[in-house]
């Protein structure tokens, strides 16, 4: 039972107003109870919660560098143990979509496959944000960004969404899914569920980003919505590598949710793209097929 | 035994709770051995087998604040893959001691001994201490805690031994017994950990307005470790029998009118080099740089202050300047108006025999210096 | 105050930062309509909206931002929360 008067992370931290980032950080602390040892790389959470001497960490918390987390996560699980103290105390990491898709990769991998005791939680906003909004592996086709620009000659990212959680389902992780903070009740209860499968776990949070997306930030939870709703981001649990529970969707057309983000504005002024747009359904509609979202 | 598994048997006796350890010659042996002895039982330890040393430091980190006491071992290319996290992992002053089996840099790639590894690392905040044979290698290690782990100090530390020249060769050694290792070093008392019942933030930025104050504290820290390594090394010395009060020592250097100064296992050869040279009637010296970080100045002017020529052997060499023992000798000395001569020798595992020694002494008495000793003119 | 070993600190001082200097909208909450749902708490960036002793709830304007979150996501059927703009 999640216990919602949890409150593990302090006001007064510097993250933009409407950060989808610190709402499901809060929501996600409440998820996984007391007796929480955070590890956190490097980012946009990392930066605006930790300025010297300011912590908005109530848990214990540590940091190291961008891409380590998941190493450090190992150095502490093991001490746990020889400790004597992991059946009482979890740890949690957070790593950005940055963090954990590219740089992480390689201590992620090397933890999953050692199968240490812990859960990944990966805010994905999509890009190198804290860093001015730079493309990463988790960057949607199309998306316009700093180092993916749309321009003369370009659409914007021309790259697809690196499908990091097939990743670690190939290493065995027990509980492998993915939540989005417009979900809250449903983000809760995954990582609650995760904190009690023994054994390394991984959420891959969509957290909408107003400052890097283009949208006002009032509107952080209605674009999390309008993207599962349209397929583009799927909610779904994948247990022991088989693919269990979806959340379904009336699907509509990925128009909306485009037209409501500046980094996909470049699709529709001056005039409509229709060849890229019909790109981005097709993903859309891929995804509905491969995870069964439709309502029939 | 062999140097890398009486390096084993003793950070057996020193009781890490966690030990990360990834393979690279000439340091396996050495995680061969604790692996071996964890098997057996003989020490209550998690083994992590890490993707990369970048990683097995990374888990030292969190293994360290978790309130575990660790160890690990690498060299060259993993020590040079590894750098972020060891400036990392200093700045957030952790007790952490890695042995090093010295090895030179890529490129060209090479498995064999010179010291560039760990003296490319001189300015991370890490003490560095070099050994001259396997019994100080081992000593060193146990050492290296007690110092780390002072409350007053809190800093990671090397333990540096020549590749192949001392990791894989056999000497006799003496292996403390438990019960003394036990007494000197205790059970490891963080500092601070992580923990729910006292949560605190390891690792936060420092803005502009605090990150000298940072950098200033660090270096002190380094620099009190000059203090600490002489008290616990006299403390070492009543205990185990081996004196290490000492960051520098002397060898025949009181009177001596040239003084060769060196790090490692070359003190070695260098030692039965002087014992030769003397018997000849040339009154050479060697200055035994046992600490490299902090640079103990002060103790290096005053024991060479009598000198009239001195001779620093570097097993490295900071390309585009000079071999960085011969710089800080120099600066040490500055002001004494004695020549400091450079020699860079040994690089990449080339072989240092006694009539190289002697031969150094000669080039110096000449007043011919700052080279790379021993280059093999036909190849060139 | 000495500086924290390692670049580290206890909890509770990111409270010394007055984020709600931030602000250019505020949020107006009328606890009449509020239907006590708990959606504007859980969702807050800030975690800066509290439960009154009548359950129903208040902003601290110390820290709000005034991102609106709240405001919007407040259940159609009670709309208890509105953004006005700071006069200045």
């Amino acid at each position: 039972m999640v216990d919602r008067s949890i409150e593990n992370f302090e006001c007064g931290h510097r993250a933009c107003g409407g950060c989808g980032v610190s709402s499901a950080v809060r929501m996600i602390l409440k998820g996984y109870g007391e007796n929480t040892i955070v590890v956190n790389s490097t980012g946009c959470l990392e930066v605006f919660s930790t300025p010297y001497p300011e912590t908005a960490w109530k848990t214990p918390w540590i940091h190291s560098l961008f891409e380590n987390a998941s190493a450090v996560a190992s150095g502490i699980e093991a001490s746990l143990k020889k400790q004597g103290r992991l059946d009482t105390e979890k740890i949690l990491i957070f790593g950005g979509d940055g963090a954990t898709v590219d740089i992480g990769t390689l201590c992620i991998s090397g933890a999953f496959e050692r199968g240490h005791d812990f859960t990944y939680i990966c805010y994905d906003n999509e890009a190198y944000m804290n860093t001015g909004i730079q493309r990463s592996g988790a960057t949607p086709y199309d998306a316009d960004t700093t180092t993916s620009p749309a321009g003369k000659c370009s659409t914007g990212n021309s790259l697809p969404k690196k499908d990091y959680p097939q990743i670690l389902v190939a290493h065995g992780s027990p509980y492998v899914a993915t939540a989005s903070m417009a979900y809250p009740g449903d983000l809760m209860k995954k990582v609650e569920k995760a904190r009690n499968i023994k054994g390394p776990c991984y959420i891959q949070v969509h957290t909408p980003c107003c400052t890097g997306w283009g949208f006002d930030g009032a509107k952080t939870m209605e674009i999390g919505r309008m993207a599962v709703e349209c397929g583009l981001w799927v909610n779904y649990e994948i247990i022991d590598g088989e693919l269990a529970a979806v959340k379904k969707v009336k699907r509509v057309p990925v128009d909306d949710y485009l037209k409501a983000q500046k980094r996909f504005r470049h699709l529709f002024k001056p005039v409509r793209n229709d060849a890229e747009i019909a790109k981005i359904q097709a993903i859309a509609d891929k995804n509905a097929k491969k995870y069964g979202i439709d309502i029939e | 035994m062999e140097g890398s598994i009486a390096i084993a048997e003793t950070v057996r006796l020193c009781r890490p709770q966690v030990i990360p350890a990834y393979p690279i010659t000439p340091q396996t042996h050495i995680v061969e051995g604790l692996a071996s002895i964890i098997a057996d039982g003989r020490l209550d330890a998690e083994y992590i087998c890490v993707e990369s040393e970048f990683s097995a430091l990374s888990a030292c980190i969190g293994a360290s604040t978790a309130g575990s006491r660790v160890y690990s071992a690498t060299t060259s290319q993993g020590l040079a893959l590894m750098t972020e996290v060891v400036f990392n992992s200093a700045g957030m002053r952790l007790p952490i001691v890695m042995g090093i089996a010295n090895r030179a840099i890529s490129a060209p790639l090479s498995i064999w001994n010179d010291q560039q590894d760990s003296i490319m690392m001189r300015d991370s905040g890490w003490i560095q201490l070099y050994a001259e044979d396997n019994q100080e290698a081992i000593d060193m290690h146990i050492l290296a805690y007690k110092v780390c782990e002072d409350h007053n100090i809190l800093l990671p530390a090397f333990v540096c031994f020549d590749g192949f020249i001392l990791s894989h060769v056999y000497e006799p050694v003496d292996i403390p017994s438990q019960e003394l290792v036990d007494e000197f070093l205790g059970p490891f008392n963080p500092y601070q950990k992580l923990d729910p019942k006292d949560p605190i933030s390891f690792g936060m930025y420092a803005t502009p307005e605090y990150y000298m104050e940072f950098r200033y504290e660090h270096d002190q820290a380094v620099h009190r470790a000059a203090e600490a390594i002489k008290k616990y090394g006299k403390e070492f010395g009543e205990m185990f029998g081996r004196d290490y009060s000492e960051l520098v020592v002397g060898y025949k250097l009181e009177d001596a009118d040239i003084a060769i100064v060196a790090m490692g296992s070359i003190c070695g050869t260098v030692k039965d080099a002087i014992d030769e040279m003397r018997a000849d009637g040339k009154k050479v010296g060697l200055l035994n740089l046992r600490c490299f970080r902090p640079f103990p100045s002060t103790d290096v002017a005053k024991a060479l202050a009598h000198v009239n020529t001195i001779a620093v052997l570097d097993k490295n060499v900071s390309l585009g300047a000079k071999g960085a023992a011969a710089i800080e000798i120099k600066e040490a000395c500055y002001g004494s108006n004695i020549p400091v001569y450079d020699y860079i020798l040994g690089l990449g595992g080339r072989d240092v025999r006694k009539k190289d020694i002697k031969k150094i002494v000669e080039l110096a008495e000449k007043g011919e210096g700052d080279m790379f000793y021993g280059l093999r003119e036909e190849v060139l | 105050m000495a500086l924290g070993i390692g670049c580290t600190a206890r909890p509770g001082n990111s409270r010394n930062n007055k984020t709600g200097s931030w602000r250019v909208f505020y949020p107006v909450m009328d606890t009449e309509k509020c239907t006590k749902c708990g959606t504007c708490q859980l969702i807050c960036p800030e975690g800066c909206i509290d439960q009154n002793p009548d359950k129903t709830y208040s902003i601290d304007l110390d820290f709000c931002k005034g991102c609106g979150m709240c405001a919007e996501e407040c259940p159609d059927k009670a709309k208890a929360i509105s953004m006005v703009m700071e006069e200045k």
